[in-house]
């Protein structure tokens, strides 16, 4: 196995996630990525309207500075740390996806439907992808957080509520991946 | 300022490891959904085993931080019915896009740039929750 071209097995890649949230904690901060949604509104102003946002964004700068970092190792990762392959998907899946019209699985990183730049000019998969956007803006600031903050975090700090949120990711995904998604594409 | 490197080098990591562990890959998220692999639940399970023993070491030693104070982690509020529809909203959203907040920027730096559609209805799907806010069930 090769650590930097190979893609990672699932125990090495939720080490290194266990490791990041080791280096916020004793940095004194919390690992949670969806809150940078709500700092960047209140950056941009939304306070003056909407007391959700009045608050002082700045003591927050530090996850907007993770947030840029994980942009950057994201471009790091895809450009200098793969030789092209990605992991097997589950043969099930891949034919299954193939019937619905999304191609590439265990082929490429990502489906070409959805994340190649043709999708700019297709208005169906663009409203697919504005519609789930909101779902995860909206949903995250309603549950208080996301996978990083509840599922990680949370569930680390054997917060109730968190295990709450994580079956709530959990309904509400399994309801879009087996009644929805078939009829959306 | 060194703080700020600090920072930084955190995203950095957590950006390759979204990458290389395939966690920020539509497909991958698809394929938890349909209980057809174990790698999601094995990523998820063992940054959460890890992160209980680290919390609670935390906790219970009372360790201090780089920085040498002592370490607080805020407990979340008690609530049920927000992590719970909230959760469901976001469930939905996850299972269609495939983004989690975190990978979204990962994904823009990885130059799946049809993601920055994902990443500007967020914002405004945050905005949405901030205005009704009031008037939502929590």
């Amino acid at each position: 196995m090769n650590l930097i071209f190979d893609p990672w097995p699932w125990y090495v890649g939720g080490f290194v996630i266990a490791v990041v949230l080791f280096l916020l904690l004793f940095s004194e901060k919390q690992f949670g990525m969806s809150s940078n949604l709500r700092t960047l509104c209140a950056m941009a102003g939304a306070g003056k309207k909407t007391a959700f946002f009045n608050f002082n964004w700045r003591q927050y700068r530090w996850n907007l500075i993770v947030a840029i970092g994980a942009a950057v190792g994201g471009f790091l990762a895809a450009n200098y740390m793969t030789d092209g392959t990605v992991g097997a998907i589950h043969k099930d899946v891949v034919v299954q996806l193939n019937a619905m019209g999304v191609h590439g699985a265990g082929e490429n990183y990502m489906p070409k439907t959805f994340f190649s730049t043709d999708a700019f000019s297709n208005p169906k998969i663009l409203t697919l992808l504005a519609l789930g956007g909101f779902l995860v803006g909206f949903g995250t600031r309603y549950a208080g957080g996301c996978t990083s903050g509840h599922a990680i975090s949370g569930l680390s700090n054997l917060q109730l509520q968190s295990l709450i949120a994580v079956i709530g990711f959990f309904i509400g995904g399994l309801l879009m991946n087996h009644f929805l998604l078939p009829h959306l594409l | 300022m060194k703080r700020v490197f600090l920072y930084f080098f955190i995203g950095i990591l957590f950006g390759i490891t979204m990458i290389k562990s395939e966690a920020a890959s539509w497909f991958r998220i698809y394929e938890m959904f349909q209980f057809k692999s174990f790698h999601m639940y094995g990523i998820i399970g063992t940054a959460v085993a890890l992160g209980v023993v680290l919390t609670q070491a935390i906790k219970r030693f009372k360790l201090r931080s780089f920085f040498g104070e002592e370490i607080h982690i805020p407990s979340k509020t008690k609530l049920v019915k927000a992590p719970l529809f909230g959760g469901i909203v976001f469930g939905l959203g996850w299972a269609l896009t495939g983004a989690c907040p975190g990978p979204i920027y990962v994904l823009i730096g990885a130059g799946y740039f049809p993601i920055l559609i994902v990443f500007a209805s967020a914002l405004l799907g945050t905005y949405c929750y901030g205005i009704l806010k009031p008037h939502l069930p929590h």
